[in-house]
């Protein structure tokens, strides 16, 4: 017995020995360099791999970071300021100070606001439908509501609101990598600044039709009839194929635009309630729609 | 709202198959084999084939329900077929509770771990069969001989099954011939006469469901026919060298699970490869595996592993047997 | 034993409640709505504006290119607008917008339904002409006719064949243009084979359409280089590549066109645009439409102006049915489920159907129990499950390489499944996404 128990231990000592040999000489030989500093990058990054970036992965964000000679055009939002600060001082660089930013929903077709013209069957996929036909309601730009955005998002920052049948993004999740963005076959999500205490404004519309006809299948379409770009001080807002926007860099949150609007497309969100009620955009006016008609420039 | 005009992408047509009445067609076609088992065996067949499809059918809808929570798939009449499956491979006389205990392994261990019907890699049924068999060895082999009605459930009417008679002599250094002696006709094995499991027996049946599954398109010829051919083949190689040890190729087809397992069990969709060229190659690997096992192995019968172990090379198989791709082969002429 | 092609395809119930009724001439509608777009490549250029009078056959909008197409007036009127207006996806696309007033041809356009046999024309006045006279596939793909009739340098034609299988359920305007219009077919044809410098003419119909076969076996008697060939009944053998197997043997290499094995496909609709463009120089402004569906009152076959509502269509043929699920336009294997019934009949629209609501949903979709039927009935050799799991699951690469391109969308795989799965849906889905990565690579 005593000999088998010797044979075996010598044996697979041999083995494991020559295993390691063999194994330190192909390492040797396939060794590749490569900077110390990117795992020292990767490591001080989220390691989220959503390619918010603009790379495939954190690692690919990393070796760019390390290549690169200033870290302009590098940002990862996930991490935020935060996050690049520390990569600036690994790498020796100069901080860019980013804007943080949110993704915001440009469409309120809800059920209610946009009735349903049709029924549609068949794989509940928004870029499928899209490439097929308008959707089930007649809006051709608006939210198709089969969630491909929500699929994307890897931060839990959205979901589908069952009543509503579009997509919620939930502000402290989001952390603006854009990959709903990407999802969105009639690009209706938008990455915008985020502003103090998640207050936004935005043109909850991506229609470009013109308002007369936009407003038959969309009570809350932005029928470009120019009222906003009209009343905002800071030239914020640009009109284009009937169709208002408000630039979040140049907007300063005034409100002012935002009860201007015939259709209640302008939404303000996270800000204190008005005089009135909190639902201050909801004030009536009744004289108002006479004014669609277009003074805008109609290209 | 349902006034609505419908739109999807074509093609607008359906053929109106569903899962449902393939599965459906299957149990019809194990019906004949059925019926001659409740001749051969008595009305304990319909028992433990109760007992069987209706511990399936629970325990699918339990963990359904209360484990996974998920949309119930009970209507698609699978575990309906796998409890059937799992009953007629087990024998006459077997304790009710085993066949329970086979049901939740088989629906529990085989299919729904691996997230339901279509999913699972290997044979649920056969999942069950093999846990009993290899935990109540001696429970699941104590086979009643077939006398119809009148089949007593006590132990001294019990024998082997002729595959099991042949290990069993050969182990003893019979010579085939001899132990010939002591089995039943390859007459009376076709009709089902001899020992064995609810439903392997009668090979008339089987092989009238093998018919009905053909006629109604349920299954393909590949992979039955590829599997009793390399039976066939491989167990007369054997034969012809040495016919002193090894008995012919009809007793091995007639025998155990063989036409069972392929006419009914391999075929099983989800575990089987999905281009003819695979089916092919599945069906000779469970052929040889069959014949190695029954010859060379402690087993008497190697059907059922013989089909787990190629159902686990089913995904290499279907990622290496390709359809031939239409203008693959460019011809001009 | 009758040809077809040897892998895959499936049997839909056939269905031609049309096929006995008579090609009949619908009404001029009041107003035409000509979208730019009716043919695949670049859209047309209107050469007409806002308040202009045109007369019936006269040229309206311009090709752009080689891969695009000339558009006549359908009717003589004045032009309310250019705007854009809905196409049978429901987007907006440009169109011209003819009020109708009367129907005055352009002069030089032969009306008369006698047949002309004038076999004069070099090749080049054929492709020219039909090039001039706007025509395009009409067995649905609407590819420029012109372009098929050039055939580029290296490469060789040496069969045409015409296109009269019709595989589709419900449809029977080609079958009926075969019975009514056979010789005409047949001048067609030859036409063909003299701009492609080819002398073997085949004409492929399969075997549910015994009167059309009889009828063309018997016109072409005259012409011995022509032969009519009963095929199988199997879909999708309309499918180009599908038909030159059954008729040739010949395989298109995937990727690759008919002419890389040396054969042209055209429609017989296609072949009569080509006849009267050529002995009636006379634009194509009009095509035969199947309506037709279960409660349809007169499944008919017209003959209709391009630009027409579908709406007045639907109407002549005795009104949507109470129960109607759904309008498709086109049949039901390939054809594109209509939102409005306000869209204009276009050069590609073969049929309307109109299917009942009992039978216009699809089924709750269950889990794949890989029963490998998709693949059996692929006439392409492709593995639908698999396609539509990478698109699922955006692997494209794989889908690239698993040639998901080749995929002809005929919908067998979608057909068959008895998990209801919408496997078609992905592989497109895959295909769109597969065509991007594939573009951008250039």
């Amino acid at each position: 017995m005593d000999s088998i128990l010797l044979y075996t231990i010598i044996s697979l000592s041999t083995l494991g020995l020559v295993a390691a040999i063999i194994l330190y000489f192909v390492a040797q030989k396939f060794k590749v360099f490569e900077d110390p500093k990117i795992d020292l990058v990767e490591e001080s990054l989220p390691g989220a791999n959503c390619g918010g970036c603009g790379f495939p992965g954190c690692r690919n964000f990393a070796e760019a970071c390390v290549k690169a000679d200033n870290l302009e055009n590098l940002n990862c939002p996930v991490g935020g300021n935060e996050t690049m600060a520390n990569v600036a001082k690994i790498l020796g660089l100069e901080a860019v100070e980013a804007e943080p930013q949110v993704a915001v929903i440009r469409c309120s077709g809800s059920f209610e606001n946009r009735p349903r013209t049709n029924s549609y069957e068949g794989a509940q996929n928004c870029t499928i439908v899209h490439n097929l036909y308008t959707g089930d309601t007649d809006c051709p730009y608006g939210c198709l509501g089969l969630g491909e955005c929500v699929d994307a998002c890897n931060f839990d920052a959205m979901y589908m609101d069952e009543k509503t049948g579009l997509p919620v993004i939930i502000d402290d999740n989001c952390v603006a990598c854009g990959a709903c963005v990407e999802a969105c076959p009639r690009d209706i999500i938008e990455l915008r600044k985020r502003n103090k205490k998640d207050r936004k404004i935005f043109v909850s519309c991506v229609n470009e039709d013109k308002g007369g006809i936009a407003k038959k299948y969309c009570s809350v379409t932005c029928t470009g009839c120019t009222k906003c770009f009209k009343v905002c001080p800071f030239d914020a807002i640009t009109m284009n194929n009937n169709l208002a926007f408000i630039d979040s860099e140049k907007c300063k949150l005034c409100r002012k635009c935002v009860v201007e609007c015939p259709t209640e497309a302008i939404h303000e969100i996270n800000f204190p309630p008005r005089r009135v009620k909190e639902e201050a955009k909801a004030e009536p006016k009744a004289g108002l729609t006479e004014q669609i008609s277009t003074k805008n420039s109609d290209n | 709202m349902s006034k609505l005009i419908t739109i999807s992408l074509s093609p607008h047509l359906h053929s109106q198959d569903s899962t449902k009445k393939l599965m459906r067609g299957v149990i019809i076609a194990l019906l004949p084999a059925f019926a001659i088992s409740v001749w051969m065996f008595g009305w304990r067949t319909l028992i433990v084939t109760a007992v069987a499809i209706l511990s399936s059918l629970l325990f699918e809808f339990l963990i359904q329900k209360y484990l996974l929570k998920k949309k119930l798939s009970i209507n698609d009449h699978s575990a309906i077929l796998t409890g059937m499956l799992l009953a007629f491979c087990l024998p006459v006389n077997i304790p009710l509770g085993l066949v329970v205990l086979g049901s939740l392994v088989a629906i529990g261990v085989g299919k729904m771990t691996f997230g339901g019907i279509g999913n699972n890699p290997f044979n649920p049924a056969l999942i069950g069969r093999v846990f009993l068999f290899v935990s109540f060895p001696v429970k699941m082999t104590s086979w009643p001989i077939p006398m119809g009605f009148k089949t007593a459930l006590t132990d001294a009417s019990t024998g082997a099954t002729p595959l099991g008679i042949i290990t069993e002599g050969l182990r003893n250094e019979e010579t085939i011939d001899s132990i010939m002696k002591n089995i039943p006709s390859s007459m009376d094995m076709f009709y089902g006469k001899m020992g064995g499991s609810l439903g392997e027996v009668a090979a008339i049946a089987l092989i009238l469901g093998f018919l009905y599954l053909l006629i109604k398109k349920i299954i393909s010829w590949h992979i039955p026919v590829s599997i009793i051919g390399t039976v066939a083949l491989f167990t007369g190689i054997l034969w012809l060298v040495n016919p002193e040890q090894n008995a012919d190729p009809v007793f091995h087809i007639l025998t155990g699970g063989l036409l069972l397992g392929a006419i009914f069990m391999a075929t099983d969709y989800v575990t089987s490869p999905m281009t003819p060229k695979g089916m092919i190659i599945f069906g000779i690997g469970i052929g040889l595996l069959t014949v190695i096992i029954r010859r060379y192995g402690a087993y008497p019968e190697g059907v059922q592993f013989a089909i787990l172990i190629m159902n686990a090379f089913v995904p290499l198989i279907n990622s290496y047997a390709k359809p031939k791709r239409f203008g693959e082969e460019v011809k001009n002429g | 034993m009758l040809r077809s092609f040897p892998k895959g395809g499936v049997h839909p119930p056939e269905n031609k409640l049309s096929a006995g009724s008579k090609i009949t001439v619908l009404d001029l509608p009041k107003t035409v709505n000509i979208p730019l777009s009716q043919h695949l490549g670049v859209p047309a250029v209107a050469i007409v504006k806002r308040g202009d009078l045109v007369k019936t056959g006269q040229l309206i909008a311009e090709h752009k290119g080689f891969v695009s197409c000339n558009i006549h007036s359908p009717v003589t009127g004045k032009v309310l607008k250019l705007d854009k207006s809905l196409d049978s996806s429901g987007y907006k696309r440009n169109a011209i917008i003819i009020e109708a007033e009367a129907d005055s041809w352009m002069d030089g356009i032969d009306t008369d339904s006698s047949l002309v046999k004038d076999f004069s024309h070099s090749s080049e006045e054929i492709v020219k002409k039909t090039l001039e006279a706007g025509i395009v596939g009409m067995g649905g793909a609407t590819f420029p006719t012109h372009v098929k009739m050039s055939v580029p340098r290296g490469k060789k034609a040496d069969v045409v064949i015409l296109n009269g299988v019709e595989c589709e359920p419900y449809l029977t305007s080609d079958h009926r243009l075969m019975l009514e219009k056979g010789e005409e077919i047949l001048v067609g044809l030859r036409l063909f084979m003299k701009a492609l410098n080819v002398n073997k003419g085949l004409i492929g119909i399969e075997n549910n359409k015994l009167d059309a076969i009889r009828n063309l076996t018997q016109i072409a008697s005259q012409y011995p280089e022509i032969s009519v060939v009963p095929l199988k009944i199997k879909y999708p053998q309309g499918g180009e590549k599908q038909l030159i197997k059954a008729l040739t043997g010949r395989e298109v290499p995937s990727g690759g066109l008919p002419l890389d094995v040396g054969a042209v496909v055209q429609n017989v609709g296609t072949a009569f645009a080509v006849y009267e463009a050529i002995q009636k120089n006379k634009p194509l402004i009009e095509r035969v439409v199947t309506v037709t569906g279960k409660g349809v009152k007169h499944a008919s076959n017209f003959l209709v102006r391009t630009g027409t509502p579908v709406s007045q269509l639907i109407e002549a043929a005795g009104g949507i049915p109470e129960n109607t699920g759904k309008i498709i336009n086109g049949g039901p294997m390939m054809g594109k489920a209509l939102n409005s019934v306000d869209v204009p009949v276009v050069k590609g629209t073969s049929g309307i159907l109109l299917i009942p609501a009992d039978e216009s949903h699809r089924e709750a979709v269950n889990p794949c129990i890989r029963c490998a039927r998709c693949i059996s009935v692929c006439p392409m050799g492709l593995e639908p499950y698999l396609l539509m799991t990478l698109a699922e699951k955006a692997i494209f690469d794989r889908a690239e390489n698993e040639r998901t391109m080749d995929c002809i969308e005929c919908g067998s795989c979608s057909y068959v499944c008895p998990a209801n799965r919408p496997l078609l849906d992905y592989i497109r889905l895959g295909k769109f996404r597969v065509g991007q990565i594939i573009r951008s690579r250039k």
